[in-house]
Formats: C-alpha cells, structure tokens, sequence
C-alpha cells in the first residue's frame, strides 16, 4: 500500500473515532488529508470513488463503520465509528494464560486460520498482554489446514449456508457433485474433513477436504442450514473408521512388519494353507475400505499376498500390475 | 488478508502496543510484529504524520525515541487495539481448545482460564467455534509411561516400529518434549543408538520401560525446529522424481518437495530429496497407476521387479 494511502485511512479512523456525531462525506472530505478538495465535478468524482474504496477497506478489517443521520434535518448520511464497538475490551491475561495463549496461536501452520491467529495475537499484545513465543510446556502443537477447500467450507459453516462441490472417490477417478448442507469441519489424525447432511444421498456424511476437486460454491442462503442439537463432530467422523471386515493374508517371515503389527497371527494356520509354505503366516486384518488396505498391502510388494477376500486380491493385483511394465495402464477396479 | 489490510492493521495496533509499554526495545517492537527495522521504522514515521482533525502539532500522535527505544507521548485517541474479528477470535479458540486436549500438557488449568478469558473478549459472537474442531488422538497406549517418564525425568527404554525400513526396533532415550503434529503425537528424544534427537511417534510405540536413571540428553541436543515441517530432507539427499496422478496429489502436500509441475490430468510431477528410497517404493507400489517413478531410473527397475515378483505369487 502507498504510504500515502495508509497514512489517509489511519487519519480516517482516528477522525471517526473522535466524532459523536455523525460525519458527512464532505466534512470527512474536508478533515482527513489526502482527500482531493478540488470544486470541478472530476474532483468530486474522484473523491467519491476513493471514499468508498477507503470505506471497503475498513470494514475488510472489521471495524464497525456506522452509517447514519444526526437529525431529520440531515439530507445524507453520515459516518462514525463508536469506541465501544471498536476497541477490544479489557483483558488481562496472567502470565500462564498469556503463554498458553502465545502457544495456541502457534497450532495453525502455513495457509487456513495462521494469518488470523496472527493478527489475532497481535491485537492481544497491542492490548498489553505480553505474549512469549517460547514454548514453557513440553509440548508443541502443530496442525495444518492448507486444503484449498479449507476456506470456502470454513465459509459455510459459519454461514450455515449450503454448499456444492465435485467430490472424488477414492475408487474412482471421476468427481460428483455434491450438495451438502454443512454442520462442521473436523480435523482428525491430520486430515480435515467437512461433516453435513447429504442432499443428494438424504443422510449424514463425511467429506475429506483433499478430496473435493476446485472450488466450493454455495447453494443456498445463510442461515439455511440448520445443525442438529449436540450433535459430536469428532466422534461422527470417528464412527466411520472402526473396521467391517476381515481380510487373511500371507506374509513372508521377516517382511512386513508394519502390516503384521496392525494384524492378527491366525495360529497354525500357515500348515493347511493351500500354497502354504512353512516361512509364512496367515494374518488377519480388519478393514473398512478395500483401496486402502489394497493400496498398504502392495505397498510391502512380495512379501505379502492376499488370501480373501476376492475384492480386495483383485485390487492388490491391479495396483501391482500397474507397475509390472504391462502395456495397459491399469487402474484399481472398482469395487 | 491484502497487504494493504496487513499495513493498516499494523498500524492501528502498533500505537496501543507502545502506549503498554514504555521505552520498548525498537528491536522487540519489530520482532512482536514480525517485521523488519527498516519497515517498522518507516510506519512509525507514517504514524507521526497522523492525528485528530485540525492536525495542529497538539493533533498528532507524538513519539519520542531515546536510544533504541521508543515511547508514545500522544496516542490521538488510539489507546486500544481493534477487536478481534470473526475469524481471529475463532482461529484463537479452536487452537486454545485443542491445547485443552492434546495429551502430556501439564498445566490445563492455565489453558481453561485463556480460553475464557480470550472466549470472553471476543463476545459472545462465535458459536461456530464450537463446529471447528481438532480431534487430539489421546487413546495411545504409550501415552502414560512416556508422560511419566517426562515427568519424573527418567530415561527410557522403547520397542518402536520403524516405519521406513519396516521393522521392529529397541533403543534406550533420553526424553526431551512430547510434540503434537498434523494430528498426532510424538515424542521428541535423544536416541542413544542413533546419537541424535529423533522423533518418535506415539501409535508406533510398541512398549516401554522406564530406566532407572535420568534423562540426560547433551546440553547441545536441539529440538527440532517445526518451522519447516516434520520431514526436513538434506540437500545432499538423493532427488527422485515422481509422477502423481490426480489421486495421489496429497503427497506434494504432504512431503517437502523441491518441485512440482502440474500436468493437464491434474496430475502432479514432483522432485523429492530422500534419505531412503524404501517409503518411496511403498508409496509407488500402494499407489498404482497414480504414482510413477520418473527417476532415477534404477529405482524405477526396482519397483518393476517387486511388482512382477509379487503377482508371481498370484499366479500372474
């Protein structure tokens, strides 16, 4: 910003802060320099664009610009900015609150709420509130909400607007619209994941930020959306996760481990395998979805084959084929 | 927010900041606003040139700088800072919530009272900070003893999972801090076989045992600087270039990557520098069709011959 500008706008604010009274265009025009006075209509002209952009500007930041007329006299509006509704209230933070606090501003990393929990702190150490960046507590919390659909359901929420955006499965490649009335947004093991009511499937649902193709729109009006009465965000994305199924694989000796650990050894089971040889065990695996076991079971290549379930072995062998050098590009099937 | 908006915030909250403290360092001042001397001083002339109306020498905010301090002598009416908007409130109170939550704090109670305090502040405006939350995975068995150890300043003895090389391991540390990142938790300590601060995290921790002696990391053992994010790969590591399809594009996310081109798939092809290639052919062979390695070529031949040796096993 031109230093011109910014030295204006602080006039600006400095000057409806010092009025009870409503302020005319003209009289602001008058007392805040930087404003051309010129009498030619192109003067007022200008004046009158700067004006609003300068009254844009403001309310951008939050302050409560007031619009209004002293008496039935007036013929326009005028403008203030009561103190009350600008200025922080008092607040006086004991030196563990004010580092608890200095350490809770630093969980937002990179994009998402990071800018605003800046200049939120800033505002309390303008307040007087010392603020240490160290961290006193053995502990150092970090989540990132960098998700480009981070913003736009965050907007939602808050609006409690309808929204619309293309969602991709994790089985196929294709996107769907999808009109999703929502309730809120749930970060859960480092995943961001937007909860509502499905308009389309008529039931409630979890969407994973990362998996929303473009933007977010709305589609409806503010207020629309009404959210259910104690309704427990973490623990609806929670209950999705606890498994369904059952998958027995086969797991070389030695290899594996991260697979075998998440498992359970079947006993004696490795004897009266068909293709069972003595170097292996059959474990058990729950899951819920079948692409992701697939996608960690190839991950561990031959060290592991997959016994049943039918679904998730012919997954497994599509993920590997991909890269046996066969000609056709393959692609998970859908289950 | 525009760095007009950014200036200007500044601005309105620098004079209140002055007017609480007195003969402040003019280094501290910039550092609280995580800006340069040189720019700090440039607004601290701007501000000199603002005041009431009238701009009378008795209008204007009046500074007066001793040293390499400064003291505001006139504030023009500017004495508090802006409220908190929406989103600075919000922002505050989540990260303020899940402080409350995030296992191994040791002083909860300060934590209740900022948040009710800062809860009060921001008026009573905000009740979709009820409907952003973080969940904090405290269920970790390993929580307990490793909380205990750091509260009784014990070494200890871990059976961790290595996940890069896949495999089951034992080691004697030295606890430093517990960390809390991108959804889970870890323990930060001196690893006496690796004679270096490690990370370790939580849910990979199989068992352990409490020694009876203390924890002594060296007096030169840093934690790690989080500014960067979790994975900080060395310059010398080797590159590896992948392809991404439009599914896997997470993973430019997810790892620092040194560069990444956007295809018109949607897909993504990145360079990453890594210390070992293991996790890189797991994610290649888990990923299918949608992650490639470009190069190095002999580690593209590797991850073929793991996926012609597996599918022989399914008769393929």
């Amino acid at each position: 910003m031109s230093s011109r500008r910014a030295e204006r706008l602080v006039n600006l604010v400095i000057c409806l802060l010092s009025t009870r009274q409503y302020l005319p265009a003209n009289r602001i025009r008058a007392a805040v320099p930087g404003y051309d006075t010129g009498g030619s209509d192109s003067a007022d002209e200008a004046f009158k664009r700067m004006f609003e952009r300068d009254k844009a500007e403001l309310r951008e930041l939050g302050i409560p610009l007031e619009t209004g007329r002293n008496s039935a006299f007036d013929s326009e509006d005028g403008y203030r900015i009561a103190r009350r509704d600008y200025e922080l209230p008092e607040i006086d933070l004991q030196p563990d609150e004010a580092a608890a606090v200095g350490l809770a501003a630093r969980l937002w990393q990179s994009a998402g709420l990071a800018d605003a929990s800046r200049s939120g702190l800033r505002k309390l150490q303008a307040a007087g509130v010392d603020v240490d960046g160290t961290s006193w507590l053995a502990v150092d919390p970090r989540v990132d909400a960098a998700e480009p659909a981070f913003a736009g359901c965050l907007a939602g929420v808050r609006a409690r607007v309808p929204l619309a955006f293309d969602y991709r499965t994790p089985a196929s490649d294709a996107s769907v619209r999808r009109e999703v009335e929502p309730w809120g947004v749930v970060s859960w093991h480092g995943r961001w994941y937007l909860v509502g009511h499905d308009r389309v499937r008529a039931a409630a649902r979890c969407f994973r930020l990362s998996r929303i193709v473009g933007s977010v729109a709305r589609a409806g009006r503010p207020g629309e959306v009404t959210v259910p009465e104690g309704i427990d965000l973490v623990a609806y994305v929670a209950s999705e996760q606890p498994p369904r199924h059952t998958a027995r694989v086969r797991i070389r000796r030695g290899a594996a481990a991260g697979l075998r650990r998440s498992g359970r050894v079947a006993s004696g089971a490795s004897d009266g395998e068909p293709g069972g040889e003595p170097d292996n065990d059959v474990v058990e695996l729950d899951y819920n979805d079948p692409e992701t076991l697939a996608s960690r079971i190839a991950g561990y290549g031959a060290g592991v084959v997959v016994l049943e379930p039918a679904d998730v072995r012919a997954a497994v062998v599509a993920l590997l084929r991909a890269h046996a050098g066969d000609a056709e590009p393959a692609r998970a099937p859908t289950p | 927010m525009s760095a007009t908006a950014d200036r200007l915030a500044r601005l309105l909250a620098l004079v209140p900041y002055l007017l609480a403290r007195p003969g402040v360092q003019i280094s501290r001042v910039a550092r609280d606003f995580g800006v340069t001397e040189t720019q700090l001083r440039d607004d601290l002339r701007l501000l000199w040139m603002c005041g009431l109306p009238g701009h009378g020498p008795g209008d204007l905010i009046d500074l007066s700088f001793e040293g390499d301090t400064i003291t505001v002598t006139y504030d023009a009416g500017m004495s508090r800072p802006l409220r908190l908007t929406s989103d600075e409130a919000l922002a505050l109170v989540v990260a303020l919530q899940t402080l409350a939550d995030v296992p191994g704090l040791a002083d909860g109670d300060a934590v209740a009272r900022a948040l009710g305090k800062i809860e009060g502040a921001a008026g009573a405006n905000d009740e979709a900070a009820a409907r952003v939350t973080v969940a904090v995975d405290a269920q970790e068995r390993a929580l307990t003893s490793v909380r205990e150890a750091i509260g009784s300043g014990r070494a200890m003895h871990l059976t961790y999972y290595a996940a890069g090389r896949d495999a089951s391991t034992e080691r004697d540390v030295d606890p430093m801090r517990l960390l809390f990142v991108e959804g889970r938790s870890y323990l930060e300590a001196w690893c006496r076989s690796a004679e270096a601060v490690r990370l370790f995290r939580l849910d990979r921790i199989d068992d352990v045992r409490l020694l009876d002696e203390p924890s002594q990391p060296p007096t030169d053992a840093a934690p790690r600087d989080l500014d960067g994010g979790l994975f900080q790969p060395a310059p010398e590591d080797p590159a590896v270039t992948l392809r991404l399809g439009p599914g896997q594009a997470w993973v430019a996310d997810y790892y620092p990557v040194e560069d990444s081109q956007r295809q018109d798939d949607g897909g993504l092809i990145i360079i990453l520098r890594v210390t070992d290639t293991a996790w890189i052919r797991k994610l290649t062979l888990g990923g299918g069709a949608d992650v490639t390695v470009v190069a190095p070529s002999a580690l593209a031949a590797e991850v073929r011959a793991e996926a012609r040796s597996a599918l022989a096993a399914y008769g393929d």
